[in-house]
């Protein structure tokens, strides 16, 4: 009788949890896909954003998305291969690998800060995409060590030996016998990033991302649109609030569309390089 | 046909300066403060098989690994003493290990080949070294396969992948790859220890091919194996040389109690 | 055929140590960006102390930095939201992270666990806007009705969706430390006579509870630091909480909000820089702590 209510209590606690996912999930895609079309997609915001569509946003969210992988990506994957190829054993790695921890707890509203001193002021990047994406590329950095960590890890240990005693330079070793295996992992981990990174508003409020702007950004150094800012804007600064619930909703739904692509992509890119790999 | 030596010619041949093959001296070696090899003093004749024998953890496959420093890859690891192979310490700092490591191959305990064709794998050394000429490359590979009695087998499927063979035959493959850039020695690291008993008679056989041409060390677990393959048999325990002498000694008539305990199978 | 294998002509050694080198470069960025962090929150903060006193600063009741009259910056009324945002997140997360975790490593069988472990992962991907966003349209109108209050954004509908986003961890981990309790543990238990729940609760939950606890705290980080839900769905008036169906305004939120209408290199700029030092300083303990208890636990297990 006691493991039937305990059991019970356990059941009722995951149902609750797929609950909460399926409401959320449910109430966007019913909502959003009311006011996901064509024109929704392709056209810029009018009419003081109260009709047209999120064209500027979605491009804003692409390009900030490029300068993040193109951060956080090498140097995600080089930090990986020192900790799992190079480091030895000791107080600096362990300082390195705490230092990473660490790094993923830090709240995304202090990388705004950090970013707002760093890339907006010291660098003298101004509010832009390019501010805004390195402000997120470090964000997301700790993400990707670890995931390509994990890869690098995945490749046997037999792999580096064997080319090693063959006379291959530690190096040779891990370029032709390591990387080509720890590749597919490294990359889906890094997709997973940025997925998230994409869809992260605190640090480009102020490093970058814009109210509403009429034209599509023309460099790296333009401010933005971008997807959640958008939605942020349009649940909670827009003077027609109530009037705009719906392109909020379709913009939600983007968003959470977009994300899930990229896992997607992400699982993808995984089993076509392993399969690549396998022949 | 035996091809193992006489024990007469072996024993009338004495050590001299121009048949030494390696020769180790007063060696120690220490994984952080934990010794695992004793003062070991060993001299390796050129064109013989020493098998190397002991009960699990003597330190038999740590020694073989010093031969190609293959334990550098490990932190905390020291040693003293030396070890030279034609002369040449191969501890000296103006030696790059890389240079060392072409020069003594090693077969690892499990047959590991590289996810890459048959005919990649064993092409992998001679790439790694610079070599693009695409005949010469061929031509290597084709010699190495025929020498590691595996070219009859595989010829006509070169570029399929090395995961799809037998496990003796990856690990044929895996001489071929460590014969592919034509080593001084060849250390084999209980290369028959995962296989069934007719790939490790042909394993067996083909290192009596190859000692024609290489100086081996290998590490066996499987007595029978080493009286059968090896010209001189070194005996360890607890990271201690116990005795080292012609195969047929060490099996008939040790000199030493403990060795005798062991080849009769009293422990271990 | 003669030995044309050529010896190196450059010296691999000199080419091998440039390329340690430049990862080891590589290696240190995150130590780097660690400490950058620190350092320029602590610079950029220090200038905010030349007027502001260091203890009106800690233990002030008032925010209000655009005042007339008198500019106070007192963060405990924010602290104090923060906390019971926290807290109150915690209070739904944990029980039913718990619960979940314990379900799915002792009691689901393997095809539901399959199934169910990466669905609870989904809810990690969900961007922190969309939460917030579905805290104004959905649990804010819910709570009003329910408790029979004018405005639905309040302390609670921050606690609620903070809990929905710290739930995919605290699971997650709790149900690594639970899966990783030998199996030997639990038979023991069975094999004694227990039944299955008496051998969940009085030896796999005892036996996991560091990590569990490691997971709760990992947890708490997350809901500490989050920005975009509790600034959405927590209504935001800077005064002090008074209850939880009141309305709060974090650390986090209070950042995100004025940092975007003061100037820059003024002292109001430089105090919020102060907030999110102490922001930083908070989720670096939480997660120290974390990290320690996890440690250790692996270590044990080891």
């Amino acid at each position: 009788m006691e493991q039937f209510i305990g059991f019970m209590f356990l059941r009722i606690c995951i149902v609750l949890v797929l609950l909460a996912l399926a409401i959320i999930l449910f109430d966007i895609f019913k909502k959003g896909s009311a006011t996901i079309n064509w024109e929704f997609l392709s056209a810029m915001p009018r009419k003081g954003m109260t009709e047209g569509g999120i064209f500027p946003a979605i491009i804003g969210t692409f390009f900030v998305t490029i300068i993040t992988a193109l951060l956080s990506i090498p140097l995600g994957m080089g930090c990986a291969i020192y900790l799992n190829e190079y480091a030895k054993k000791g107080k600096l790695t362990r300082l390195i690998r705490m230092s990473i921890r660490n790094l993923s707890g830090v709240p995304s509203i202090v990388y705004g800060l950090f970013g707002v001193v760093l890339f907006v002021q010291m660098f003298q990047l101004d509010t832009s995409i390019l501010s805004a994406g390195l402000t997120l590329g470090l964000m997301t950095l700790p993400w990707t060590i670890t995931a390509s960590e994990e890869a690098l890890k995945n490749v046997p240990q037999s792999y580096r030996d064997g080319s090693l005693a063959l006379g291959a330079t530690k190096w040779q070793s891990i370029r032709t016998n390591v990387l080509p295996h720890a590749i597919p992992g490294m990359l889906t981990g890094a997709i997973l990033g940025l997925s998230r990174a994409a869809g992260e508003t605190a640090p480009i409020l102020f490093t970058g991302a814009a109210f509403y702007l009429p034209f599509l950004p023309k460099s790296f150094s333009d401010q933005f649109m971008a997807l959640p800012y958008h939605l942020y804007i349009m649940s909670t600064q827009h003077h027609a609030i109530e009037k705009v619930r719906p392109i909020a909703y379709g913009t939600a739904l983007v968003l959470i569309v977009l994300i899930f692509c990229m896992n997607l992509v992400a699982i993808i890119t995984r089993y076509k390089l392993r399969k690549v790999r396998m022949e | 046909m035996n091809v193992l030596l006489k024990d007469e010619e072996l024993k009338s041949t004495e050590f001299t300066e121009n048949n030494i093959k390696v020769c180790v001296e007063d060696f120690n070696f220490y994984y952080d403060t934990v010794q695992a090899l004793k003062e070991i003093n060993l001299k390796i004749r050129e064109n013989t098989v020493v098998g190397i024998i002991g009960p699990s953890g003597c330190g038999k496959s740590t020694f073989l690994r010093c031969f190609n420093r293959m334990n550098d890859t490990i932190s905390n690891i020291r040693y003293e003493g030396n070890i030279a192979i034609d002369g040449n310490n191969i501890f000296d700092k103006d030696l790059d290990v890389v240079d060392l490591r072409k020069n003594v191959g090693m077969v690892f305990q499990k047959s590991n080949p590289f996810p890459k064709s048959i005919f990649e794998n064993v092409a992998y050394g001679l790439k790694i070294n610079g070599i693009k000429d695409k005949g010469f490359i061929t031509e290597r590979v084709e010699k190495s396969l025929k020498d590691s009695a595996l070219w009859e087998e595989v010829k006509d499927r070169l570029h399929k992948s090395a995961f799809a063979l037998s496990g003796g035959q990856q690990q044929r493959l895996c001489i071929a790859r460590a014969l592919a850039i034509e080593p001084e020695v060849l250390l084999l690291d209980e290369p028959a220890s995962a296989l069934d008993p007719i790939a490790t008679a042909k394993i067996e056989e083909l290192i009596h091919e190859l000692k024609k041409k290489y100086t081996i060390v290998i590490v066996t677990h499987n007595m029978q194996q080493a009286a059968r393959v090896s010209d001189y048999t070194a005996f360890f325990m607890l990271g201690e040389l116990i005795e080292f002498d012609v195969t047929n000694k060490i099996f008939t008539n040790p000199s030493n109690k403990i060795t005798e305990d062991y080849v009769t199978g009293r422990f271990g | 055929m003669q030995m044309v294998i050529k010896k190196s002509w450059f010296n691999n050694s000199i080419k091998e140590k440039l390329i340690h080198g430049f990862f080891f470069c590589n290696g240190i960025i995150s130590v780097v960006v660690l400490l950058g962090i620190f350092a320029l929150l602590v610079f950029t903060s220090i200038p905010a102390f030349s007027e502001v006193n260091l203890k009106d600063f800690l233990f002030g009741t008032t925010w209000n930095p655009t005042s007339y009259v008198k500019e106070q910056y007192g963060i405990i009324p924010m602290l104090v939201s923060t906390f019971m945002v926290t807290i109150g997140a915690l209070a739904i997360a944990i029980p039913l992270g718990i619960g979940t975790a314990a379900y799915l490593s002792d009691v689901a069988s393997p095809r539901v666990r399959e199934i169910a472990k990466p669905t609870v992962e989904i809810l990690a991907g969900i961007p922190s806007v969309v939460i917030g966003f579905l805290g104004i349209v959905l649990v804010g109108p819910f709570l009003s009705k329910v408790f029979g209050i004018h405005n639905g954004l309040n302390a609670l509908n921050g606690s609620i969706l903070l809990a929905v986003m710290a739930l995919p961890t605290i699971v997650s981990i709790s149900e690594d430390a639970l899966s990783n309790v030998p199996k030997s543990y639990g038979q023991a238990s069975l094999a004694l006579g227990a039944t299955k729940w008496q051998t969940v609760i009085k030896v796999k939950i005892p036996s996991a509870l560091s990590g569990i606890i490691a997971a709760c705290m990992l947890g708490m980080g997350r809901a500490i630091g989050e920005t975009m839900t509790v600034l959405m769905a927590t209504g935001c008036a800077p005064a002090m909480p008074e209850r939880f169906l009141g309305p709060v305004r974090t650390l986090t939120s209070s950042i995100a909000i004025e940092l975007g209408e003061v100037a820059y290199n003024t002292t109001h700029y430089y105090a919020l820089f102060a907030l999110g030092l102490v922001l930083f300083i908070i989720t670096f303990f939480v997660n120290m702590t974390s990290d320690i208890i996890l440690h250790k636990f692996e270590k044990v297990n080891r």
